[in-house]
């Protein structure tokens, strides 16, 4: 690392995150005349902090968890998940996806790791979205500021919620909230990873620290800064760049589907309403 | 003279008018029962903020006979309110405003001057601007509303204070965004840093109340507060919480801060406007 240390800028006060997130999840989740949330624990730190979160907002009995295991997951996951379920006294249940995935995959021969990744992260879409209908729970989002910005994250998988209360923390703020509210420190010690095979890493696959990266999105995204601009702070030119990219290309991923305008009022281009206008 | 104040720091439902002039009533209840004087309500709290495509289905006139408005003036006979609306006029233009009422009658009108219509802000799409910044009368002394970007311009008010407002009545949707180490969002702290500075510049009560609850996930931080005329904190509503915030306030306060600090005695308009004059080459 060669800029100058810009990670106190990503220093949050927790207590003040806390209070607006639960205000955030209580207020959005009862304006629609619900009660209830379901949220997918993977057992890492994202989904462990939103269950946390969700949980002291409208309280853990009203909280439906679901641990939803691969069969090359790794029984870890299972057992972290397990801690937050256990320290929150939410509902719990446990559903193997490996029987919805298996057979596609056995259908579709060279189907390589990342696509498989995709299937695994949309079965456990289609199993939360479904609980969501059983028991009247709006499904909780755990995606990070960070995955969302690089794109990494499965489009309709574990993108897909109703409502995000990490949406706008950094993976270094998200690690700083989780210790605050005490959430189980073996989730927080360990490497970040989809799980999606064996010894996976976040930070392998991209190549990439979240305590680096997030620094230069700070710059780009929060303060501004032109690529050129974060080269000057310090950033190497073609770290910098890959980053841009990599914002860029992934931008598809947080914006609908875009739709051909015909008539004067077109759904997603002018006609603007809040989603909470309809309740 | 004292007058009891309440800030009605509420959360109104986006784009429902019945359900808010339902809330606007309950909060004149417990006012009333505390015997307030004034009760003060935030930016576009008959409508919510993000209004958008449903404005033409918000929005009303500021006439006595106007449905929503005649439900207000009926209220403003237990108390004088400030009320927050989107009004519409003769002519299909829409006004982010602030109407004082007062025993049956509209006292005054204020349109935003300022629409904000950048980063989060979109003001300027919906809504058209406002044109004259005017002090009024009230039985209470004399007044100006403005409303949230209004107040983060200096010059309205000035104005406002020059034409003679001794209470500045500010009321604002304010987002919350910035979280850093500090216990207040970024823009909690900016709204408190000026409007205690325009209290102890003017030697005037500023008057602030703002909503509180989401929409769209966008946060509204109330904290709505009254600054005395030396520039210190009379009150505070709590931060993201409804509440009905009480103070008593002694307006003679601001004739004796103003007897030890003559600002407004030593203001010298003239200057400014020849000096403004020259800038804008006029």
């Amino acid at each position: 690392m060669t800029h100058p240390d810009y990670s106190y800028k990503l220093n949050i006060n927790p207590e003040l995150a806390r209070t607006v997130l639960k205000t955030f999840l209580r207020d959005e989740i009862r304006k629609v005349g619900i009660e209830h949330a379901v949220i997918g624990l993977s057992g890492g730190i994202d989904s462990a902090l939103a269950c946390y979160l969700v949980a002291q907002a409208i309280g853990a009995h009203n909280v439906y968890a679901v641990r939803l295991p691969y069969r090359t997951s790794s029984p870890d996951s299972l057992a972290h998940a397990q801690l937050v379920i256990d320290a929150l006294g939410v509902h719990s249940e446990t559903v193997e996806i490996s029987e919805m995935v298996d057979p596609l995959i056995a259908r579709t021969p060279g189907i390589d790791a990342k696509r498989q990744g995709n299937l695994m992260a949309r079965a456990r879409m289609m199993v939360l979205y479904d609980r969501s209908a059983q028991h009247r729970a709006l499904v909780i989002g755990t995606s990070n500021k960070t995955e969302l910005l690089l794109g990494y994250g499965t489009l309709f998988g574990d993108m897909a919620s109703a409502l995000n209360p990490l949406g706008d923390l950094y993976k270094t703020q998200v690690r700083q909230l989780s210790r605050a509210l005490g959430v189980p420190q073996p989730i927080i010690d360990k490497p970040p990873s989809a799980d999606l095979w064996s010894g996976q890493t976040d930070e392998g696959e991209m190549g990439l620290s979240y305590a680096e990266v997030d620094q230069l999105l700070y710059l780009l995204i929060d303060q501004r800064y032109s690529p050129d601009e974060c080269v000057e702070a310090g950033f190497d030119r073609a770290y910098v760049d890959r980053v841009w990219r990599l914002v860029r290309t992934s931008h598809f991923k947080r914006r609908g589907p875009i739709i051909a305008k015909l008539s004067h009022r077109t759904v997603g281009i002018d006609f603007n309403y809040l989603r909470d206008w309809g309740y | 003279m004292k007058i009891n104040l309440g800030l009605a720091q509420i959360s109104p439902k986006l784009a429902d008018v019945r359900a808010n002039c339902e809330l606007h009533l309950a909060f004149v209840e417990r006012a009333a029962a505390q015997r307030i004087d004034l009760l003060v309500f935030p930016e576009l709290s008959l409508t919510g903020y993000t209004v958008q495509d449903a404005m033409s289905e918000v929005a009303h006139r500021a006439t006595p006979s106007d449905p929503l408005m005649s439900t207000m003036l009926e209220a403003s006979r237990r108390l004088d309110l400030v009320v927050g609306f989107a009004e519409v006029d003769e002519r299909s233009r829409y006004y982010t405003a602030g109407a004082y009422l007062s025993q049956g009658k509209i006292v005054h009108v204020h349109r935003k001057v300022y629409l904000p219509t950048y980063g989060l802000f979109d003001e300027g799409r919906y809504f058209d601007l406002g044109d004259s910044v005017r002090a009024f009368d009230t039985r209470f002394g004399r007044m100006a509303i403005l409303i949230c970007e209004d107040f983060w311009h200096a010059s309205p008010p000035y104005l406002a204070w020059l034409d003679g407002a001794d209470v500045l009545l500010l009321t604002s949707a304010s987002p919350g965004r910035g979280l850093g180490m500090d216990e207040r969002l970024d823009s909690s702290r900016f709204v408190e840093t000026v409007n205690k500075s325009y209290a102890a510049l003017f030697g005037s009560f500023v008057v602030h109340a703002n909503r509180v609850g989401f929409e769209d996930g966008m946060n509204f931080w109330g904290g709505s507060t009254i600054f005395a005329p030396d520039g210190e904190l009379v009150a505070q509503a709590p931060y993201f919480e409804e509440a009905l915030a009480v103070a008593e306030i002694d307006l003679a306060d601001i004739q004796r801060t103003r007897k030890r600090i003559p600002l407004l005695r030593d203001e010298r308009p003239e200057l400014t406007l020849r000096e403004l004059k020259r800038i804008i080459g006029h």
